[in-house]
């Protein structure tokens, strides 16, 4: 008996929904309801899931298939003296081994610049960097085969100080340079000095998204080689497409990608990892490989959260109000470019908060290193600038003797205020009353004398008594662009097809978890009065949808959708009122029917359309953008979300451990699509926040990772989990398709300088770093 | 009784499974996943710091990771394949479904069979022992709120029923 | 390549007699995690997990000792009995990583892997243990200080299952406390048990996680005793509590590594100390 979950077709997990008498328990009511926009729909994809009949793309498997595994660099720099590959060709069941010289096209890939190898061939950049892969029957004949593959190394000193990448006199360890990215931003009046002056250098470490569903895919290839169809965890099938056909040298076309199961992504599916791999071994032996790796491999697999280091002085008046921000940044990019260009005009461009500053000089560099490289992460630069500023707020708060929360609405900027870039902040920008409804949230009940040892820090450890324990309050507030920038028309395309009362969805946009697969047939069913809707696969087989990244695909893909069912529905409007003789103008939806709005002429969609095919596809498009200039200043960004956070944490202070107790938040999304939805985002970015703050740092040692395990490397378990009050403010945003900004990001960032504030109130402690570490606050 | 693992048999949701030609390394994890065909139980971490890839073995929530699957043999292993009887939603499976509990999902399966030890041998969890019974269950999507709720509710509807 | 799944504990002793260079596995929480990360490769294995002789537990007799099978579940070892005759080793299975994990954990797996982060360890240690072996042969009983001899090694013949061990059943107070990063599922970075024998007036003290191995503070424990009436319950003064932690925090041998500092793992230690004599004399 063998696993019946895939087959060798590679259309997995299509989707039906309807919701036709959807019972759903409200409180205790129980009401019928149809899951349009607003609603709170359930994801057509949960039933699978509960019950394990979900096809992850680690589920797939294949008839005759094999198992392809790759072998990495121990080194974090040397140079590749030789490559013997023949005692590992010598163990029975390894059918394949490809090295650089087996790539037939680009030897590189990459993002934005393709400076990252398929396989290293004359030097290893960094620790794990692929240098050979193998294609056997069996993980462990992988495992030995990879043993048995004997490289020599010249070891060469490793560069992993940021801060000596900079240096002109270092030895460059790429031909591109070590200078990933610089970029200033100068506005203002340069000459400002303040009445108050607060300025502190912040670093955060390295954070990884740790993604349950490990990179996994399976490649089947063309009889003949001519192509091959890949089914992978990805967060961007067009751009894999792209990159794995230059690297294949294959037609694009011929490269065709298929969005497997994604268990979880943050941002580390979008830089090819497994991706040419496994089509090549499935080129090379003309049988299906499956890819899998390991959660150690895959810690050395993808990109990570760039640490940073930034410096970064406030000046401002007496009252508190700020008037110009100096502050260099420097993020460490790894080795390979990836998104560090990105990420560092994310961060400087975010770096005065959701504040009104008129006057800045802000220098940033990206720079390359030999560490592992880093990339997309939720938050995406905007993160380690807002650990810089909202611990800056709080400095400030106190030189003024202002309270967090005065000293952030003193400032608070609003629609129309002008950025230290230039850029007019056009989107609604509630962040006062982001900051008042957030103040308004109940502080938790104090800790009881008696309280279960599991509500305490250190829970079943019996560490603290209460009387060990002391709370502590801290605010973060925080703006995030939405959408890719600077020029970058990341569009979203969609197709719309109705017949007989059903719609057919089809769109490239991948569901990592989101819940895009939801909130499509929502918005079809708003806009076309139907229940049914089916998902088709998603594939390249229609135009991309961009990255399902920067809080994007609510916007884009679901700008998409919305306007492909709006073509559809002008389409069926036109038919309804040639048949019966009604200017089509007149017709709207409502509910299910169409009807018309000055007559009692109705139908119901299902009616109308029966009989007839509707076909309509949408290409949305984001306003356009501009580049920055020389001094950073340009309208780089589409638009803008908000959000606060209060945190409520319990340090025990001797012995620097730490509980967080409450979360409060408000945050602005324009609208609410989908409350069950919407929730899920805001908790489990808290979540993410919360482990970036006090556990979370893949630890280096001379680019090695030391920690590429979940025993060592922590992530919040539901002991570490406080309780969240939110609130989402609705204020609808004109420029958003459906009014609805993106809500996947903002809620990771500001609890991080939320929660470490909270820790600085109870211990007294300056704590300029996070994670924040049990000896930062007690030694 | 000394079985090499030429072959071997494991007692799966009831049913008994013959595994041949195996390498002794394997873990319960990749024979349910790859010889068996239930790729239900999910691997994240290797090491049991997840929870994913949880089943019940002899009436204990376990992972499968960290058992030796050839070592495996005449105890009663159950997935979460083997949860609903009748092809219908467990109460548990159908509350995480309803409160939103599931995201990308990936957790899911081993988060679904550690509840349902958890309510069969305690109906009526406090909070905190919801939340000590899943501590070992790693949910990176949710933030673990929904995954609350879902508890209770099932919890509650558990209550309900036997009424 | 076999795997022996005896049901008998003479079986068991059969099997690992006749190939010693087999591996045991116990609960498989050790074993297949250096499996699954490729750092080991077993050719033959003799699980134990149907050996019921060794998951039981019994009290002597004359209800001076209690001796629990090396095969026992931690998540067993919060049984009430348990719990109230010998509380710091319920206390220490209760922090054992996740639910899953204390229903395949065993102190057995804890004292063949010796890890000085096993969170039983210090209990066994400060309760000065008996850990019984076996082999086809006969019978080996030695004091679990003996039996740790250091970093991940211990002294179990290749031919010797570790059977049990036994503990007495000291009238006092007894804890165990553990600092980790996170607040569940969490490895040790540094734990203390401490164990207050009010018949014989002694303490004794034992650390986990700050050396090559379980570390008694033997010194400490007499200094103590020659400050305070072990007998009942004392005011501690704060002075005292001082001395006593840093006294605690000199035994201590912890290292720098990617889980804690040094310097950190002796302050833990000697607050988790101090903390716990303080709980012993709270009446």
């Amino acid at each position: 008996m063998k696993n019946t979950v895939s087959t060798n077709t590679v259309s997995i997990n299509t989707v039906s929904t309807s919701t036709v008498s959807t019972d759903t328990i409200t409180g205790t009511r129980r009401e019928v309801r149809r899951d349009i926009l607003g609603a709170p729909a359930l994801r057509p994809d949960g039933a699978d899931k509960v019950q394990g009949k979900f096809a992850f793309s680690s589920d797939i498997w294949a008839e005759h298939m094999l198992w392809g595994a790759t072998l990495r660099s121990p080194h974090p720099y040397a140079r590749i003296v030789s490559i013997d590959l023949s005692a590992a060709f010598d163990i029975d069941g390894v059918e394949a081994i490809i090295t650089a010289v087996d790539v037939p096209g680009k030897k590189t890939y990459g993002l934005i610049s393709s400076d990252q190898p398929v396989f290293a061939s004359d030097f290893v950049r960094y620790v794990g960097e692929p240098v050979a892969c193998v294609a056997a029957d069996h993980p462990e004949t992988c495992r030995r085969a990879l043993a048995a593959i004997n490289v020599i190394y010249e070891v060469l000193t490793p560069l992993t100080d940021p801060e000596r990448a900079l240096l002109p006199e270092t030895p460059k360890i790429h031909p591109d340079g070590n200078m990933l990215r610089y970029q200033k931003i100068i506005c203002g009046d340069q000459t400002i000095q303040g009445e108050i002056i607060v300025e502190n250098t912040y670093e955060l470490g390295m954070q990884d998204q740790a993604f349950l569903g490990l990179e996994a895919a399976m490649a089947f290839p063309d009889s003949g080689g001519a192509g091959v169809d890949l089914v992978i965890a990805t967060q961007w099938i067009h751009e894999d497409q792209k990159q794995i056909a230059a690297c294949l040298d294959l037609p694009v076309d011929k490269v065709r990608v298929t969005l497997g199961g994604v268990g979880g992504a943050f941002g580390a599916r979008e830089d090819i990892s497994l991706q040419v791999h496994c089509c090549l071994l499935a080129l090379k032996t003309s049988r299906p490989i499956k890819m899998q790796y390991s959660r150690e491999e895959s810690f050395y697999g993808h990109v990570h959260r760039h640490p940073a280091k930034i410096w970064i002085r406030h000046h401002a008046t007496n009252e508190g109000i700020i008037q110009r921000i100096e502050s260099k940044m420097v993020f460490d990019g790894g080795a390979y470019a990836s998104t560090s260009a990105a990420v560092l005009i994310n961060g400087i461009t975010h770096i005065q908060g959701p504040y009104k500053c008129e006057s800045a000089t802000v220098h940033g560099f990206a720079v390359r290193t030999n560490n592992p490289p880093c990339g997309a992460m939720r938050g995406f630069g905007v993160v380690q600038a807002c650990f810089a500023h909202e611990s800056q707020m709080d400095k400030l708060a106190v030189a003024c003797g202002l309270s967090p929360v005065e000293i952030r609405l003193r400032n608070a900027m609003r629609t129309g205020d002008k950025l230290i870039t230039g850029q007019v902040i056009e989107s609604v920008a509630p962040v006062e009353r982001c900051i008042r409804e957030t103040d308004a949230i109940p502080m938790p009940v104090p800790l009881a004398r008696d309280a279960n040892p599991l509500e305490l820090v250190g829970g079943s450890g019996l560490t603290s008594l209460p009387q060990n324990i002391v709370r502590g309050v801290g605010w973060g507030v925080s703006i995030k662009n939405l959408m890719y920038s600077e020029k970058f028309d990341d569009y979203a395309t969609a197709r719309c097809q109705l017949h007989d009362g059903i719609v057919n969805l089809k769109f490239a946009t991948a569901e990592v978890g989101q819940g895009f697969v939801v909130l499509a047939p929502q918005i079809a069913r708003s806009v076309l009065g139907v229940d049914e809707v089916i998902l088709d696969p998603v594939d390249t087989r229609i135009g991309s949808a961009g990255s399902t990244s920067a809080s994007r695909q609510t916007w884009m893909s679901g700008g998409a959708v919305d306007g492909a069912c709006r073509l559809v529905r002008e389409q069926l409007f036109e038919h309804v009122g040639k048949i019966h003789n009604i200017d089509p103008l007149r017709l709207v939806i409502e509910d299910t029917d169409i009807v018309d709005m000055i007559g009692d002429f109705r139908i119901s969609v299902i009616d109308a359309s029966t009989g007839a095919h509707f076909d309509q596809t949408f290409e949305h498009h984001h306003r356009p953008t501009e580049e920055l200039d020389e001094n950073g200043q340009g309208n780089c960004h589409v638009a803008f979300a908000f959000v606060a956070h209060r945190a409520v944490v319990d340090v025990d202070v001797e012995l620097g451990l730490v509980k967080v107790i409450q979360i409060a938040t408000a945050q602005d999304v324009g609208r609410v699509l989908n409350p069950i939805a919407a929730i899920g985002q805001v908790e489990g970015g808290i979540a993410q926040g919360l482990g970036l703050a006090v556990m979370e740092e893949i630890v280096l040692d001379n680019g090695k990772i030391r920690n590429p395990s979940f025993t060592d490397y922590l992530l919040p378990t539901t002991l570490d989990m406080p309780d969240v009050i939110a609130v989402l403010i609705e204020e609808p945003e004109p420029q958003a398709p459906l009014g609805a900004k993106g809500i996947g990001e903002p809620p990771c960032i500001s609890v991080t300088p939320a929660i470490a504030a909270a820790i600085r109130n109870a211990t007294g402690r300056d704590l300029p770093r996070v994670p924040i570490r049990p000896q930062d606050i007690c030694l | 009784m000394t079985p090499n693992t030429e072959v071997y048999q494991l007692n799966v949701n009831g049913k008994k499974c013959e595994v041949r030609d195996a390498w002794i390394g394997e873990s319960l994890l990749y024979v349910l996943r790859e010889r068996l065909g239930l790729p239900g139980a999910k691997g994240a971490c290797e090491q049991g710091e997840c929870g994913s890839c949880t089943v019940i073995m002899d009436d204990q929530a376990v992972c499968s990771c960290l058992v030796m699957a050839a070592t495996a043999i005449d105890t009663e292993i159950s997935t979460v394949e083997g949860l609903s009887v009748d092809g219908k939603l467990t109460d548990v499976q159908d509350a995480f479904v309803n409160e939103g509990a599931v995201q990308c999902g990936f957790c899911t399966p081993g988060l679904v069979v550690a509840v349902h030890n958890l309510l069969d041998t305690s109906p009526t969890p406090t909070d905190i022992e919801i939340k000590e019974a899943i501590s070992g269950n790693i949910c990176r999507c949710t933030g673990y709120g929904r995954i609350f709720e879902a508890v209770r509710s099932a919890a509650a509807t558990r209550q309900e029923t036997n009424k | 390549m076999t795997v022996a799944v005896p049901t008998s504990l003479s079986d068991a002793l059969a099997a690992i007699a006749q190939n010693p260079a087999a591996q045991i596995i116990q609960g498989g929480t050790d074993l297949m995690v250096e499996i699954n990360f490729n750092r080991r490769k077993p050719t033959d294995v003799i699980a134990l997990r149907r050996v019921l002789e060794l998951r039981e537990w019994s009290i002597a007799k004359d209800g001076s000792t209690i001796t629990i099978g090396a095969g026992l579940p931690y998540a067993q070892m919060e049984d009430d009995e348990i719990a109230r005759l010998v509380p710091a080793l319920a206390q220490a299975a209760r922090t054992v990583g996740s639910p899953q994990i204390r229903a395949a954990g065993s102190i057995g797996g804890n004292l063949g892997t010796c890890s000085p982060a096993g969170d039983a360890l210090p209990v066994l240690s400060a309760l000065d243990a008996i850990v019984h072996l076996r082999s086809s042969t006969g019978a080996r009983n030695i004091s679990v200080h003996e039996f740790m001899v250091g970093v991940k090694r211990n002294a179990r013949a290749p031919d010797e299952i570790i059977v049990s061990v036994t503990l007495p059943i000291v009238t006092g107070w007894q804890g165990y406390a553990k600092v980790g990063v996170r607040n569940a599922m969490v490895i040790s970075i540094a734990s203390c048990c401490l164990a207050v024998d009010r018949t014989n007036s002694a303490i004794r003290i034992a650390l986990g996680a700050v050396g090559p191995t379980i570390i008694r503070c033997r010194a400490t424990e007499a200094w103590l005793t020659s400050q305070l009436d072990l007998s009942s319950v004392n005011t501690v003064s704060t002075n005292l509590l001082k001395e006593f932690g840093d006294r605690v925090a000199q035994e201590a041998k912890p290292i720098d590594d990617h889980r804690s500092t040094a310097v950190y793992r002796r302050h833990a230690v000697s607050t988790l100390a101090k903390r716990l004599l303080t709980r012993a004399n709270t009446p």
